[in-house]
Parts: C-alpha cells; structure tokens; sequence
C-alpha cells in the first residue's frame, strides 16, 4: 500500500540529498516548491515554521532515520499536496509526541493539508510508507525522481 | 447495551495525524468488535470538549490535569508498539 505515494508527490517537490542546516531550512526550501507549483499561499512557510515550534512533527522509527511531517493549518493551503526531502545530514526535529527529545532526522515529508476526509489516504500511505524500514532506507539511498518514483509507485 | 462511549483523537491541526489515528483505531476496534463513538480536534482544543468523551488518544502532548483517561502515542503513525496501544485502547473501551 505504501507503494502509492507517488500519486500524491509533486515530482516537482522533490528534493533528494538536500544540505540543510536547520528543520526550518528544509521547511522553507519544500515550501517554496510547493508555492511555485500552486499548492500553497506564500503565509504557508511561516506558518509551518510556528507551527513546528509550537507542536513539532518528528516521528521516532527506532533507528537512526527518522522522519518529519510538517505541515499546517488549512488557511495556507489552495490544494493538497506533498513534497518530500532526504537528507544528505540529519537535521534535528522535536518528538511530535515529547516535544523535548530531539530527533536526528534525515527524511521529511511536508505535507499541504485542507479537507480531513480527502487526505486520509495521503496520510495512510505516508503512515504506511514510514513503517517500512526498507523503503525509508531506499528513499535515503535514492538519487533520482526516477528512483523515488519506482519505490513509492 | 452499555453506553457506547466517545473517543476524542486530538492531534496539533485535528486533522492530519489524528485522522491516521482514528481510523487505524476505528478499524483495529472493529475487527475486535467494539464499537464507539469517534471525534477529532486540535489539542488545544481538548480541554473545553473532554465532558463527554471516555477517553483521548492523542499524538501530541496535552496537559496533565486532564480529567479523562489519555493515551499520547504515535504508535498508529510509526508502527511502534501498535499492538500494545491497541490493546489498552480495548481495555478502556471495555472497562
């Protein structure tokens, strides 16, 4: 099931082995993307950002690759959509869950939400993507839209 | 019949992780035969909805002095220890 992402990534949205310094750097540098390609308003970035600090998205998966899903409130959105950053150094995200354990994160998945019922299957397929080991490590090892494309088709 | 009880899932926007949440929840209930009543909002919301709800099941944190049962858990986003949320989720929809 978790092979039907790609229906939702923008192949525009993409980014793959992305240096950044900071989560709100690759927070920034997806939503820009996703602006350009008509997705979000321009307050999305922002948004997100205080969001994150408020009520961070970091997902513990018990090794060494977490993940984060940022993402907001609908106001900011005009369509759902998703981008997806991995990451050529881990960039530390808080514990969506204990917002003071911080987490060395390496695949983010930003997430422009606007209708409860019709994300329910983005959000399950990015559910069931992030629970299998092996396709979070082949999303890190992937160097190419081609190769993300085959592992999350 | 007992009273069908009412189970809110909170989550930071009330609408992204606690819709995982409540139908991986919904589902799982189902297949063990417990039905319930389901609703979602934000975390700050919880507080002023919690009168007639039995039990919270949220992915981010809440305050402490909720009156309610909680169960924080990312357990249905991660895969981490879903069996056993799960089934305390079951033990407090059948208490």
């Amino acid at each position: 099931m978790a092979q039907a992402l790609m229906n939702y990534l923008d192949p525009g949205a993409i980014v793959l082995g992305l240096k950044a310094a900071t989560d709100h750097d690759v927070i920034r540098i997806l939503a820009d993307r996703l602006q350009a390609l008509g997705y979000v308003k321009p307050s999305f970035a922002d948004a997100v950002i205080a969001r994150e600090v408020m009520l961070p998205t970091g997902l513990p998966l018990g090794g060494d690759n977490n993940v984060a899903v940022p993402h907001t409130d609908p106001e900011h959105v005009l369509r759902p959509g998703l981008a997806l950053a991995t990451l050529v150094e881990p960039v530390s995200f808080s514990n969506m869950e204990d917002p003071d354990e911080k987490l060395q994160v390496s695949v983010v998945f930003l997430m422009a939400l606007n209708d409860k019922d019709k994300q329910i299957e983005m959000l399950q397929e990015i559910a069931g993507t992030i629970q299998s080991p092996e396709i979070i490590s082949a999303l890190i090892q992937s160097e190419s839209v081609e190769d993300v494309s085959r592992l999350l088709r | 019949m007992t009273r069908q009880k009412t189970v809110l899932f909170a989550c930071g926007t009330g609408i992204a992780t606690s819709t995982v949440v409540a139908h991986a929840v919904e589902d799982a209930m189902k297949e063990r035969g417990i039905r319930f009543n389901s609703r979602q909002c934000k975390t700050t919301e919880v507080a002023g909805q919690i009168d007639d709800v039995d039990l919270v099941v949220t992915t981010a944190q809440l305050p402490k002095d909720l009156a309610k049962p909680v169960i924080t858990t990312l357990a249905f986003l991660t895969g981490i220890g879903k069996a056993e949320a799960l089934d305390k989720i079951e033990a407090l929809l059948r208490d």
